[in-house]
């Protein structure tokens, strides 16, 4: 019974060292593969993660000895009566408590929100200087720019923008998909904000520039927030030269900014090329995309608009009729003058 | 060793013991019938239905009148419970549905769409205002939440009322006007409940997510149109 004692003793590696239920035998011969961290051990969020299961690998390991303890008792007591018995809800046992342990292990790791307590710790003052920084492009690239790691500001960005897009889409009583539009309208701003996230973390990671995921996220969320003002300007105010200059100027500071960012977090010039030049061109299409999606349809609902109780096809087939009928009725007249008069 | 010494005599005396009829056993057994006390917590089961629902009413009508008027009680957060925002909810997306000109699958939003931005909208608005640190619990801030839509029904049946009427340009301003007032009451009535959880310095930052998320349920109605 000295083994589960030995495996509390193994663990003192920084990186979390091997999980020693190879050892004990009695548990899943599986490695347990989440202690063995490999990419940068320092980042906040891994360390957090690793003394969360290294705490629970206690825990349960103490528990494992007290519920190994109590069973192997039992087993001696009975000897050969029960064995069978014995021997069925011991494995059944063993079954749910290995089950017990996974879930709570997966539950704590993933469905404790402390985990992104961190990066909720902001003050409103930081938050409207980081959204008014965002629109002013750095001018030291040679030295990595500082990004502040933080998930509130990007996320009610991103709130923000589908209440934006529900409200551009909204202008008029004559909106079909209405209810399929609020489903679109959280998926695209959602789906953006995630999904070039984590493609541009993919290429950086590929060209080898000194940036997180996480600052990634921080980064091109607080970018939307000139999407958000152009987009709110030029939904109530349409003119289509405006939004091209909102478009060049707001869309075009706000990316330079994440654009200088993370030139002054990359070497060499390729890399910096096809780094920069992906992120600019997604962000500067994604604006342009957000507004022309919706424009057909305000172009459209501006000319029900002028005529809201007349459907215009019947309108045009009564005119035709109508005039059909006049012509029709002067040409017989004029015929049966002319006639008459002959 | 000092047990097992003491021990020894104990055993060897257990040989010698046998239990015969000379030995009286006798006592007095029996139930004290007041036991009954830790039974009237759940004797709720053995009353008439009527009894039930209406304490539950009048729970959810007195927290009706907390938020038409908010105070600052805390009578809203210390016995929370979700029947007024289901109700409420339940009502709205009934109401939300009453109108399409064309039937099709892509009409007004669905019953399931309301409903689910409703409560997930609450559930995101409560994750963010634990994450900031505040000390008010899963459950009593979806309560407050979901009471506080109460004011947006009332204009979502005002609403409805005024288009009955009308649909031109009066009736719009008349309808932005209660939308408007109502949307505004929704969020003060929350705040009033949710900011005093937070540290002080933080209130901004979770008042926001519930201004915009009573905007999103204001358009929702201010943009309703009954089919013809």
């Amino acid at each position: 019974m000295s083994e589960p004692q030995g495996s509390k003793n193994t663990n003192t590696e920084p990186w979390g060292g091997f999980d020693d239920n190879i050892i004990q035998g009695s548990n899943s011969a599986v490695i347990d593969m989440e202690n063995m961290d490999d990419t940068s051990g320092s980042s906040f969020e891994d360390m957090g993660e690793m003394h969360q299961s290294m705490k629970e690998e206690e825990a349960v390991a103490a528990e494992a000895e007290a519920t190994e303890e109590d069973t192997g008792e039992d087993g001696e007591f009975l000897g050969m009566k029960g064995l069978k018995g014995q021997l069925g809800r011991q494995v059944a046992d063993e079954v749910w408590q290995a089950g017990k342990r996974q879930a709570s292990k997966a539950f704590n790791l993933y469905g404790n929100i402390d985990i992104l307590r961190p990066y909720f710790d902001v003050e409103p003052i930081q938050v409207r200087s980081r959204l008014i920084e965002s629109l002013i492009p750095v001018r030291v690239i040679n030295f990595p720019q500082k990004v502040a790691g933080e998930l509130y500001g990007p996320l009610m960005l991103v709130f923000t923008m589908v209440a934006i897009l529900l409200h551009g889409m909204k202008t008029s009583d004559t909106v079909i998909r209405e209810g399929t539009l609020m489903g679109t309208a959280i998926g695209t701003c959602f789906g953006y904000w995630l999904g070039v996230s984590s493609f541009i973390y993919f290429i950086a990671y590929i060209c080898n520039a000194q940036i997180t995921m996480l600052q990634m996220l921080s980064l091109l969320g607080y970018g939307l927030f000139g999407h958000c003002v152009v987009l709110f300007i030029t939904y109530n105010v349409h003119f289509h030269s405006l939004f091209y200059l909102l478009w060049l100027a707001i869309g075009g500071l706000s990316t330079l900014r994440m654009v200088a960012v993370l030139i002054s977090r990359t070497v060499g010039q390729t890399p910096r090329l096809i780094l920069c030049g992906t992120l600019a061109a997604l962000h500067m299409l994604f604006l342009l995309y957000l507004h022309f999606a919706y424009h057909k349809m305000v172009e459209g609902i501006l000319d029900t608009l002028e005529g809201p109780n007349i459907p215009p096809i019947q309108r045009v087939a009564r005119d035709v009729s109508v005039v059909a009928n006049t012509v029709v009725n002067a040409t017989i007249k004029t015929i049966a003058a002319i006639v008459q008069t002959q | 060793a000092d047990v097992e010494e003491s021990s020894k005599p104990l055993f060897a005396g257990l040989s010698d013991i046998s239990i015969s009829e000379d030995i009286p056993v006798e006592g007095d057994i029996s139930v004290p019938i007041g036991s009954q006390n830790a039974d009237n917590d759940l004797s709720t089961l053995d009353e008439p239905v009527k009894d039930t629902i209406m304490r539950d009413l009048r729970a959810v009508g007195q927290k009706f009148v907390h938020v038409m008027y908010p105070k600052k009680s805390s009578a809203l957060l210390r016995d929370w419970d979700l029947w007024g925002p289901l109700l409420l909810c339940v009502t709205l997306a009934l109401m939300l549905q009453g109108g399409s000109a064309d039937s099709e699958e892509d009409g007004r939003p669905q019953f399931a769409e309301v409903f689910v931005i409703i409560w997930f909208g609450s559930v995101i608005i409560t994750l963010n205002s634990k994450l900031l640190g505040g000390t008010i619990s899963f459950f009593q801030s979806l309560c407050v939440l979901g009471y506080c839509i109460l004011p947006l029904t009332v204009a979502m049946i005002v609403c409805r009322i005024v288009l009955l009427g009308s649909s031109g340009g009066i009736s719009f301003a008349v309808r932005l006007i209660v939308v408007t007032a109502s949307f505004g009451w929704s969020t003060f009535a929350s705040t009033a409940f949710l900011a005093d959880s937070q540290p002080a310095n933080r209130k901004a930052l979770v008042v926001y997510p519930v201004f915009l998320f009573y905007f999103v349920i204001g358009w929702m109605i201010l943009t309703f149109s009954p089919s013809r």
